[in-house]
């Protein structure tokens, strides 16, 4: 058989963890290759060792039937492996055909810069896979999808045969993710090869020919994609049957928990981003906000938390006023918040396990006495935690919280703030970069909130959660409130439009 | 890693170039060490003295340290240092108290000068987001000149123009017995000062919910802001006490080590401070102990010079070599991971050997 690269028998050891026990996984020419797995089950260490900037314990690498040894970055690069990053690596003053020659500058009379042909053979590029990227414009200006595209472009401009894709859809929207697969398909049908490492089955089924399942450090096999069920690959993934459907019975919302009454905010540029905003939350049920990102849905959560000023308008959690108040004294009033962006404002990174699990409550007895800290407390508390939300990290509550894993982290996050038995929890995209079993994990946990009777405001870009988990969805757009629905009594395409601006009637007739 | 151990790296790496450095210049490196050694260390009067040239440089190097851990970089300390030293010895030149009322109010008004001196920039920081860098840089010229200034203006000395007047014996922290434990060292009650401001800080940073507060504030200051923590509050908190223990090491300077305050100079302990900092970690313990490793190579090089043809300011080469290799310690980490990944390369591939003949 013709495999264009091969990894067999790969292991890769850090302090205290097996990272890659013997993985086995080969790529054909000409096709695409899904590497699965959950997170932190061994995908970025493999690719990272294919890329060169690690070195296998054991195993061996072989490039077009070749055995190879890849000291680093470079010497993958030569061997035509290129990688398109998660995080995109680009210079934002700089156009697009600047960032692509970045390291290999085409010259002229020993020191010129030569933009005009470089630029000439982006264009080429650009249009034989399709790509339609404007070799002149300056990164800052264009879309995420587009950047995208220019780390595409970068390696193919290197002659990149392998090309390795590393979540390529977290950052897209659904029209730009359909563009990606599009180009993918181009890619290979003009003969490359493309390992696309991800953990959504959906894209799999999308574009992939094979699969190969990675858990837990070990190769669990290597599958046809067309032929194996979403369901299959999942169990693979995880170990266990996985349900895609949250499991939920009838909500019996009860009193109203949050009321908030023509809410006006303004955003960090001073523009409205709230205008007269009015929505009631009750104990016993999800509410969930959908729409699209930027529409108004973080100065919400904001206000209501009082990490930003309200302009007019009122919040109200069981009848006590919080405008005015601060953050502490709302967290004390029964207000728990899973936020947004979980290393920004979730975590202290630097600190351990333990001390993030008291972030909130570490001046409350019994964690402090007198300003003292009580360790005793404190490490009880977080063992409670990591045990009942299944919180895995290299030495428990003492690990720092910057080497666990994404999932890891934020089942901690999930952990502190449910464990602080508020009345209402603000989940803003709770399973964001997560793998299917930590995402129906923390779907049942947060069902359980409400069936505890606590009110969850639910706000996640995801369409599939909120209509999945919400009892009643609230759709915002361009910070007003478009309507609420039943989540039973709605659908993708009812909510979309909404989204898009169009009021409930509206939308019925369209 | 261990990061202790790459301090001592940074010190024997630090040592070894100022071997080659004396070799070089045709010095005997053994011969210049042993006399840099017993200058410090040779009899209890030049311990004391050790300890005394040490005892600002802990205090300093604390008040960075402190900074640092809840995430402000204070290079002010040297006009916190100075002004605080400054406000000590203006009350023990003005106030006629008994001892034992006079010294904790130097004390108290030392620390809250270079407090007041850091508090400046630490409110800027807060409100309006000026870099403390910037700022702290800044205020030490603002001490330098007013204490230029005001000491000929109230506190003159009798004969010579660039010094206050001599504190009265009562307004230093000069002890008797202290002294002659030390057999006539100038060792003073200021390393009692530190010793206690060392506690006292680990004590803050590990123990209580303040430390716990100001560390989160350093490390991530939009999550401490979403837990509910005061951010402004703590910056301003923060350099408060740094300053103040920048201030103590003033007053360790200019009303025990010497006795009187000079104009025209910023003392060069503030800056030492950094480095100090940075060898100890960053943490109270470990700042301690680079301080006197630090007093010791500044009291021991006269003695040095002295006995050899050697000149002190190989000692400050070897100080600033050893402040490279610590700020470089990533470099250490990296070489000593390498070797250790080879030892178990080698090591396994021995074990395979022995199974393949079995």
């Amino acid at each position: 058989m013709d495999y264009v690269v091969e990894m067999v028998g790969i292991r890769k050891e850090f302090p205290g963890i097996v990272a890659n026990d013997d993985i086995t996984i080969r790529l054909k020419k000409g096709e695409i290759h899904a590497l699965l797995g959950e997170n932190g089950a061994g995908k970025s260490t493999l690719m990272s060792i294919l890329f060169g900037m690690y070195q296998p314990d054991r195993g061996m690498i072989k490039v077009n039937g070749r055995e190879v040894r890849i000291s680093n970055p470079n010497v993958a690069n030569r061997l035509g492996i290129g990688m398109v990053h998660q995080h995109f690596k680009l210079v934002e003053p700089f156009t697009v055909t600047e960032n692509i020659i970045l390291g290999s500058e085409t010259r002229k009379y020993f020191f010129g810069l030569d933009i005009r042909t470089a630029a000439k053979r982006v264009e080429q590029l650009s249009q034989r896979y399709g790509l339609n990227v404007d070799p002149y414009a300056k990164i800052e200006n264009i879309s995420v999808g587009m950047q995208q595209r220019v780390e595409i472009l970068k390696m193919l401009y290197r002659d990149a045969e392998v090309l390795i894709f590393d979540e390529p859809t977290a950052v897209l929207t659904p029209q730009e993710i359909n563009d990606l697969q599009e180009i993918m398909r181009k890619l290979v049908s003009e003969g490359k090869s493309i390992i696309l490492i991800t953990h959504k089955l959906k894209e799999i089924k999308a574009v992939a020919d094979r699969c190969t399942v990675i858990r837990r450090g070990k190769t669990i096999g290597t599958v046809d994609v067309a032929e194996t069920s979403r369901e299959e690959m999942a169990e693979m993934m995880v170990g266990r049957s996985v349900s895609f459907t949250v499991d939920k019975t009838e909500g019996h919302p009860g009193d109203v928990v949050l009321e908030i009454e023509s809410l006006n905010v303004k955003n960090s540029k001073k523009v409205n981003a709230l205008k007269s905003f009015s929505l009631n939350v009750n104990a016993g049920e999800i509410l969930g906000i959908a729409g699209v990102d930027g529409n108004g849905q973080t100065e919400l959560v904001e206000a209501i938390t009082g990490l930003r000023p309200i302009e007019s308008g009122t919040v109200v959690l069981k009848g006590k006023k919080l405008n005015g108040l601060s953050i502490r004294q709302r967290n004390n009033s029964g207000i728990a918040h899973i936020p947004e962006d979980r290393q920004k404002r979730g975590l202290v990174l630097d600190y351990t396990l333990e001390e993030n699990l008291i972030l909130e409550v570490y001046n409350q007895p019994p964690y402090s006495k007198r300003g003292l800290l009580r360790s005793e407390a404190i490490s009880q508390h977080a063992d409670h935690i990591i045990q009942s939300f299944d919180v895995r990290s290299g030495t428990g509550g003492s690990s720092i919280v910057r080497s666990m894993s994404g999932g890891n982290q934020q089942k901690a996050i999930i952990g502190r703030e449910v464990e602080r038995d508020p009345d209402l929890l603000i989940a803003v995209q709770p399973t964001r970069g997560l793998d299917v079993g930590s995402i129906e994990y923390i779907h049942k946990r947060l069902v359980e909130q409400r069936d505890k009777g606590k009110a969850v405001l639910l706000i996640s870009l995801e369409l599939d959660e909120v209509l999945n988990l919400s009892d009643r969805i609230a759709v915002i757009n361009n910070g007003e409130l478009v309507g609420i629905v039943k989540s039973s009594e709605t659908n993708e395409r009812e909510l979309g439009l909404m989204m898009a601006g169009y009021r409930k009637e509206e939308a019925a007739h369209e | 890693m261990n990061n202790s151990i790459k301090s001592l790296l940074a010190v024997l790496f630090g040592l070894i170039a100022g071997a080659i450095l004396m070799l070089v210049t045709g010095h005997n490196p053994i011969e210049g060490y042993m006399y840099l050694i017993q200058g410090g260390l040779k009899n209890p009067e030049r311990i004391g003295n050790t300890l005394a040239t040490a005892t600002p440089l802990v205090l300093t190097g604390l008040s960075v340290a402190f900074a640092f851990r809840t995430g402000l970089f204070n290079i002010g300390a040297a006009g916190q240092m100075l002004f605080g030293g400054f406000c000590a010895t203006a009350i023990g030149l003005s106030l006629d108290l008994p001892r034992g009322i006079l010294l904790p109010l130097m004390i108290l008004i030392g620390f809250v000068g270079g407090a007041l001196w850091a508090v400046i920039p630490g409110f800027l920081k807060a409100k309006y987001n000026v870099h403390e860098v910037v700022s702290t840089i800044m205020m030490n010229w603002v001490a330098y000149w007013t204490v230029y200034y005001v000491v000929p203006a109230y506190f003159k000395g009798a004969s010579l123009e660039t010094e206050s007047r001599q504190l009265p014996p009562d307004a230093m922290l000069h002890q008797q017995w202290l002294s002659d434990l030390f057999q006539g060292s100038y060792v003073n009650l200021g390393f009692f000062i530190a010793i206690i401001a060392v506690l006292i800080v680990a004590f803050i940073i590990n123990k209580t919910t303040l430390g716990y507060e100001l560390k989160a504030v350093g490390f991530n200051r939009h999550a401490a802001e979403y837990a509910g923590i005061a951010v402004q509050r703590s910056i301003v908190l923060s350099m408060f006490i740094s300053g103040g223990i920048a201030g103590l090491a003033g007053v360790a300077q200019y009303t025990g080590n010497a006795s009187s305050i000079q104009i025209g100079i910023l003392p060069t302990q503030g800056f030492d401070g950094i480095a100090v900092s940075l060898l100890g970690a960053n943490t109270p313990l470990g700042v301690f102990a680079s301080a006197l490793f630090f007093g010791l190579l500044y009291s021991g090089r006269g003695f040095m010079n002295a006995m050899t043809e050697i000149p002190p300011e190989i000692a400050d080469s070897i100080i600033a070599i050893i402040i490279y290799f610590a700020a470089t310690s990533i470099l250490i980490e990296r070489l000593i991971h390498k070797l250790k990944v080879r030892r178990i390369a080698n090591k396994k591939q021995g074990e395979q050997d022995h199974v393949d003949n079995a």
